[in-house]
């Protein structure tokens, strides 16, 4: 199946380009999750160094120099956004978004419970960066580990003076406000999770006119930042700007965490770093996931979440690089990274993503709320044996109401991506394997050679 | 108007409504499939592409409501910096330039795709739907669907249709999700008691759990509702839209004046909808109001007329009954002259209804007439500067000095609320007892009741208050908001607040929020006191102290009307004789020597005046019940049996005379009246409140200050006898603060008894917290004990005791 062939092989140690482990270094501290802990390996040091050496605005030009690009998904530079916030409209707020539910991404649930300290710092640096005197740390529901050990941290923060009245006995004060999610996986869009902050079900806003920086939290300019981007941020303080900007490529800069799961021998977070590193190198490098499992090759891949177009084997000498994998046709999204080996039925995995969205889908746009269902429920009877001959056509006209003309950058008729996400796979799996959709609706079942996994009832994994 | 279809409106012009008021503001020009057109600034590009003819389907788009862009139905082409943009029309706003298409091929194919993705669960059980026939979801798909589904799917299955209030029943099964009615009772109502659950294909809307959608304006959901998800009960499986027939409106349950289209089928009254008009209610409708249709068609209208006999009232001929009449008028002239002749009512009828029984009471020189008894202001509270209601819902600061707006005149609570909500108008609320738009209040002044002026001259005081008056035009909204407290007293609160706010250099009006539905044009029209005459409670005393020969109750009933039941009674009984002119049998006209059958409200035509002063038309859509006549032709036919010719041969006439004769009313014609939907405004001659005296006595510590006050559904004989509404009163009871309620020392409910210096009720007693300690709330007109028996209205305030029985 590969017409390509392989250009480098990375399977034996000390072939991939590594660096510095910026957020990461105290995953491996058993401690670094407690105040002592974090204090004794360096926590803190950049709030006193921000509070007390630096003017907001330096703070805010140490992180434009870093070029650091948004960790959520949409991969916008955090210092250009936090720019955007009008002069003199007060109050502002910061709000964190933690409710972090793409499948396949759980980087801020590692940052959230192996070190809350972390984050707290660079959500009070960030804070002081754009002037807002409340934070709102958002974090999904089910991650009741991440909530209790924030909840610790942020307690022991206030405990000492680090967040709070006259931080550091300096005249700046924010309180933060933690707040658990109540298991909507739409509330990780900004505009949704601040309806959800507000009390009200979560739902997107419309943009325009509610651009957060604009029209955000009872109406008032609102910064939304990712768990991981605001992680970095006692990195650049202490270091630089500069320095963050030095690691990684020019086009993406700095260390980015990416979480791989699928079809390798060892999936997990690894912290690489940005624009450099290929998918092949993630992939096979023992550094980081050891290669395809039972040493089979690749048939697709999604590279940066499950609302990602998907890529195939002739995507894997990409860099992990944001305006490369753009131009490819999809998008690094999250960081999550999902393998699927070459024994992997496409219309199955299709349809578990599909599901996923379908119930996920918030209610509120026509096309996404009957369309997402109308496409996970054709599937499910093509997997079931039931395809008709015109499921396929029906299928991608369907596709074209949530999505006119499939391209990608997906264009949709709906308010927020989560119609088109669905729509994603689809477009992906049919483009490269119309064929095993052809044999389901033919024959009922799927094609020779793929493993017909138990994904019609409990146990299932795609 | 909403855009629900209504049309066809047997010659009136409901469609009219739809022309906004001509603005000075600029325009923008846009241009909708090739042809230009002036949008107003800050309109939608739905509606300029609709008003410029180009018609764009929609479902969760109402133009009084705040687009959410929902349904994605209302796709168009609007030309952007990057060529031609899908965009949803509903929530893009018109800009100078702007290029619209409404019908190329990609906007077509977006609109088949969202309707076939709308119909994909909707059951299409047309045939057994009440929208079936007016329903824009059947309209829409013919207009602008794919024609045919390839949905083969089981489709989604709910328990068919589920009651959310007493009134209200929603199937999920047909929803399609558009966010109209949860917003509607968010946003317009501020009951926010509905709201989507679950999310994806399961979204549905619900109550939450144990609480009913019990909103006074549920009725506008399903008014506005696009499809058939929402039924009200006293509409369903009643009739097929195309076998309506409707005829536009106005109500007249309150004096809000709202208007209406009236529809029936095979000569009966089925359905009232609310009509956009701009300057009253936008659309909307009260539920009482709403529903209320269905005491026209009740089993105990009055058919014929009575006249009593030895077994009591007897029914008669028109000429028996109205040879009767007459004969009691000439005994009373020839008895005891005109002085001994008291008319009382005209606010529950037309315009020409009371301006003929005033032309009558003008031949036969009877001065003692009013259309209040007691339960109102003085006739000069109109002929102060008056406001609108537009007026008070753009006023910077509208001071509120009457009733619970929200339980008396409701479609002018929606109009002030929005005003709060909006952020246009501040509001001061000056009462005893929290009422519904304490929410939205930017201050308040509670008081106790008879000290009105206190709390007047605390805010006047307060400098915030002062910097707030100085931004505009003030409206005061001024009515009763306590009817334990006398007419006087009301009368010197308002007038101490407006002497204040004269004071403060303020440029104030007033909006009269006088209640019942046409008793401003009663009163405009001659059904008040002349010169020197007593208003309605003077007649009343002249009754019970036995100096009238004959009492005319036009419409009035003083026994559930006057707040002071006692002297109602008394009244009743004094009177030698009585007439009634009435709809229903009440206390009062059960009373009465000889009864005249009135046609009720849908069976008489005529024009109506709202607190306001504008007067719109009222129309007969089904026959009068039995053989009951409207008041004006009774009131001419007893003129002429009494040999008094008015001159009226039709309604026409009466109307054509008002407007030759009362200057206020010259240019209320009958074509201006048919012409103009928002109706035709009046003014009253210029008049001074008349000096009053408040002077409420010290409070004993063992006693409570009574406030009486209504709620929107009481046991009124037009509630009473429909029987969607008679369940909905919340019954008597008397309401104090919880902290008040140890000190009684009965628990929630407790049966206890009310004594004041002249008897005593038994009521339950509950709790309210909006409720100031030391003052007790009393619901009237609830049935049961009547809480009337304890006030007497030549006292200022009515002072009791709660006791354990």
């Amino acid at each position: 199946m590969t017409d390509t062939p392989t250009p480098t092989s990375y399977t034996v140690p000390g072939l991939v380009p590594t660096g510095p482990r910026l957020i990461t270094a105290r995953f491996d501290v058993a401690d670094g999750f407690t105040y002592d802990g974090y204090v004794r390996t360096g926590g803190y040091t950049a709030l006193r160094k921000a509070l007390t050496s630096m003017t907001p605005q330096q703070v805010h030009d140490e992180v434009r120099t870093s070029e650091m690009q948004g960790r959520g998904g949409a991969g916008f530079p955090a210092g250009t956004k936090w720019g955007f916030l009008p002069p003199d409209v007060f109050p502002r707020y910061l709000v964190i978004n933690g409710d972090e539910s793409e499948p396949g991404t759980y980087k801020d649930r590692m940052l959230m419970e192996l070190d809350p300290h972390q984050l707290i710092e660079g959500v009070v640096i960030a804070a002081y960066a754009i002037g807002a005197a409340q934070a709102f740390l958002y974090v999904r529901g089910e991650m009741a580990l991440a909530q209790e050990r924030l909840a610790q941290a942020l307690n022991d923060a206030y405990a000492n003076g680090l967040v709070g009245r006259n931080i550091l006995g300096t005249d700046f004060s924010v309180d933060v406000t933690l707040t658990w999610g109540a298991g909507a996986y739409i509330v990780g869009e900004e505009t949704a999770l601040i309806e959800s902050l507000e009390g009200e079900r979560g739902m997107p806003r419309l943009k325009p006119p509610f651009f957060p920086a604009a029209k955000g939290l009872y109406m008032q300019p609102t910064i939304v930042n990712n768990v991981e981007t605001l992680s970095n941020v006692p990195w650049i303080i202490n270091e630089s700007g500069q320095a963050f900007h030095d690691l990684g490529a020019p086009t993406s800069t700095g260390m980015r965490m990416f979480a791989v799961s699928g079809h390798v021998n060892r999936p997990g977070v690894f912290e690489v770093p940005n624009g450099i590193t290929t998918f092949r190198m993630l992939f096979e490098a023992p550094e980081y996931c050891g290669g395809v499992r039972h040493g089979r090759s690749v048939k697709a891949f999604i590279p940066g979440g499950a609302s990602a177009m998907w890529f195939f084997d002739e995507h894997l000498d990409l860099p992990l690089d944001k305006p490369t994998v753009d131009q490819a046709g999809s998008m690094l999204g999250s960081g999550a990274i999902v393998v699927m080996d070459d024994r992997t039925d496409m219309v199955a995995a299709c349809w578990r993503v599909v599901r996923f969205f379908a119930r996920e889908s918030c209610g509120k746009c026509t096309p996404c709320r009957e369309g997402t269902t109308w496409l996970e429920r054709i599937l499910k009877r093509m997997l079931d044996g039931h395809g008709r001959a015109d499921d396929l056509a029906t299928l991608l006209d369907v596709c074209e109401s949530i999505s006119p003309g499939l391209a990608w950058p997906p264009r949709q008729t709906t308010i927020c991506p989560l119609g088109p996400s669905a729509v994603s796979p689809i477009a992906s799996a049919v483009r490269r394997f119309q064929h095993e959709f052809e044999h389901y609706v033919q024959h009922g079942r799927p094609i020779d050679g793929v493993e017909r996994h138990a994904i019609h009832g409990a146990g299932a994994h795609v | 108007m909403s855009d629900e279809t209504i049309d066809d409106t047997d010659g009136t012009d409901v469609d009219a409504a739809t022309e906004p008021e001509p603005e000075p503001k600029r325009t923008l020009t846009v241009t909708v499939d090739g042809r230009p057109f002036e949008a107003q600034p800050g309109s939608m590009v739905i509606d300029a592409a609709i008003a410029a003819g180009s018609y764009v389907p929609h479902f969760c788009y109402h133009p009084r409501m705040t687009p959410v862009g929902m349904c994605r139905q209302c796709f168009v082409e609007v030309d952007g910096p990057r060529g031609p943009m899908m965009v949803v029309s509903c929530m893009t706003p018109v800009a100078e330039g702007q290029v619209v298409r409404t019908d190329t091929p990609q906007v077509k194919r977006a609109q088949e795709g969202v309707l076939e993705l709308l119909l994909v669960n909707h059951p299409l059980d047309c045939p057994v739907c009440d929208k079936g026939g007016e329903c824009p979801l059947q309209d829409q798909a013919f207009s602008h669907g794919p024609g045919e589904s390839r949905f083969v799917e089981q489709k989604r299955h709910w328990e068919k249709p589920i009651p959310i209030s007493d009134l209200v029943f929603l199937d999920r099964e047909r929803c399609i999700q558009c966010d109209r009615c949860t917003r509607f009772a968010d946003e317009v109502a501020g009951d926010k008691l509905i709201h989507f659950i679950s999310r994806g294909n399961d979204t549905q809307v619900m109550t939450f759990p144990d609480e009913p959608f019990s909103s006074y304006f549920s009725g506008n959901t399903v008014q506005i509702c696009p499809v058939g998800a929402l039924t009200a009960s006293p509409y369903r499986f009643k009739a097929r839209p195309w076998d309506l027939d409707q005829r536009a409106s106005t109500c007249t349950t309150c004096s809000v004046g709202c208007r209406t289209v009236v529809q029936s089928t095979r000569d009966e009254l089925v359905r009232y909808q609310g009509l956009d008009v701009e300057s009253v209610n936008w659309g909307w409708l009260c539920d009482r109001g709403r529903f209320n249709f269905e005491s026209i068609g009740s089993d105990d209208r009055l058919t014929t007329p009575l006249v009593r006999g030895e077994s009591g009232l007897e029914p008669t001929s028109w000429t028996g009954a109205l040879g009767a009449a007459a004969r009691l008028v000439t005994e009373a002239l020839e008895s005891g002259g005109p002085r001994s002749i008291g008319i009382l009512g005209g606010a529950r009828g037309t315009n020409e209804d009371a301006f003929a029984w005033a032309a009558l009471a003008d031949a036969l020189g009877v001065t003692l007439r009013d259309a209040q008894v007691g339960d109102g202001l003085p006739t000069e509270v109109l002929g102060l500067p008056r406001a609108t209601i537009t007026d008070a819902a753009n006023a910077p600061t509208i001071v509120l000095l009457g009733p619970d707006l929200k339980e008396e005149l409701p479609v002018l609570y929606l109009r002030l609320r929005d005003a709060a909500e909006k952020r246009r108008s501040r509001i001061v609320e000056l009462s005893s007892v929290g009422t519904g738009l304490s929410r939205y209040a930017w201050k308040r002044f509670p008081y106790e009741p008879g000290l009105g002026a206190q709390a007047v001259s605390a805010a006047l005081a307060d400098p915030e208050v002062r910097d707030q008056l100085a931004r505009g035009p003030v409206v005061v909204v001024a009515g009763r908001g306590n009817l334990a407290e006398s007419q006087e007293v009301a009368t010197a609160t308002l007038a101490s607040l407006l002497d204040g706010l004269t004071g403060a250099g303020a440029s104030w009006s007033v909006l009269p929020a006088l209640r019942r539905g046409n008793v401003v044009g009663a009163l405009q029209l001659g059904m008040a006191p002349s010169e020197g005459a007593g208003g309605g409670l003077d007649v009343l005393r002249a009754a019970a102290e036995g100096r009238l020969e004959l009492l005319v109750l036009v419409g009035s009933d003083p026994m559930a009307d006057c707040p002071d039941t006692d002297l109602a009674r008394r009244a009743l009984a004094g009177a030698r004789r009585i007439v009634a002119v009435d709809t229903f049998l009440t206390a009062s006209s059960e009373q009465a020597d000889v009864v005249l059958a009135a046609a009720a409200y849908g069976e008489k035509d005529g024009t109506t005046t709202n607190l306001e002063g504008r007067v719109s038309g009222v129309v007969a859509k089904v026959t009068a019940t039995g053989t009951s006549r409207p008041d004006w032709m009774i009131a001419t036919e007893l003129g002429l049996a009494l040999g008094h010719d008015l001159g009226f041969g039709s309604v026409d006439d009466v109307t054509d005379a008002i407007a030759t004769r009362v200057p206020a009313y010259a240019g209320v014609t009958r074509t201006a009246v048919a012409r103009n939907v928002e109706g035709v405004l009046t003014e009253a001659p210029l008049a001074f409140l008349p000096p009053a005296s408040s002077s409420a006595g010290e409070r004993n510590n063992y006693d409570y200050r009574l406030v009486v006050s209504r709620t929107l559904y009481d046991r009124a004989v037009g509630t009473a006898t429909s029987p969607s509404l008679a369940h909905l009163a919340p019954g008597p009871a008397a309401l104090v603060h919880p902290l008040d309620l140890e000190l009684v020392g009965v628990s929630a409910g407790t049966e206890v008894q009310l004594v004041g210096a002249r008897s005593s009720v038994v009521l339950p007693l509950h709790t309210d917290a909006t409720v100031p300690r030391g003052t007790v709330r009393v619901r009237f007109q609830q049935g049961g004990g009547s809480v009337g028996e304890l006030v007497d209205a030549s006292t200022p305030i009515v002072d009791v005791r709660i006791e354990r029985l």
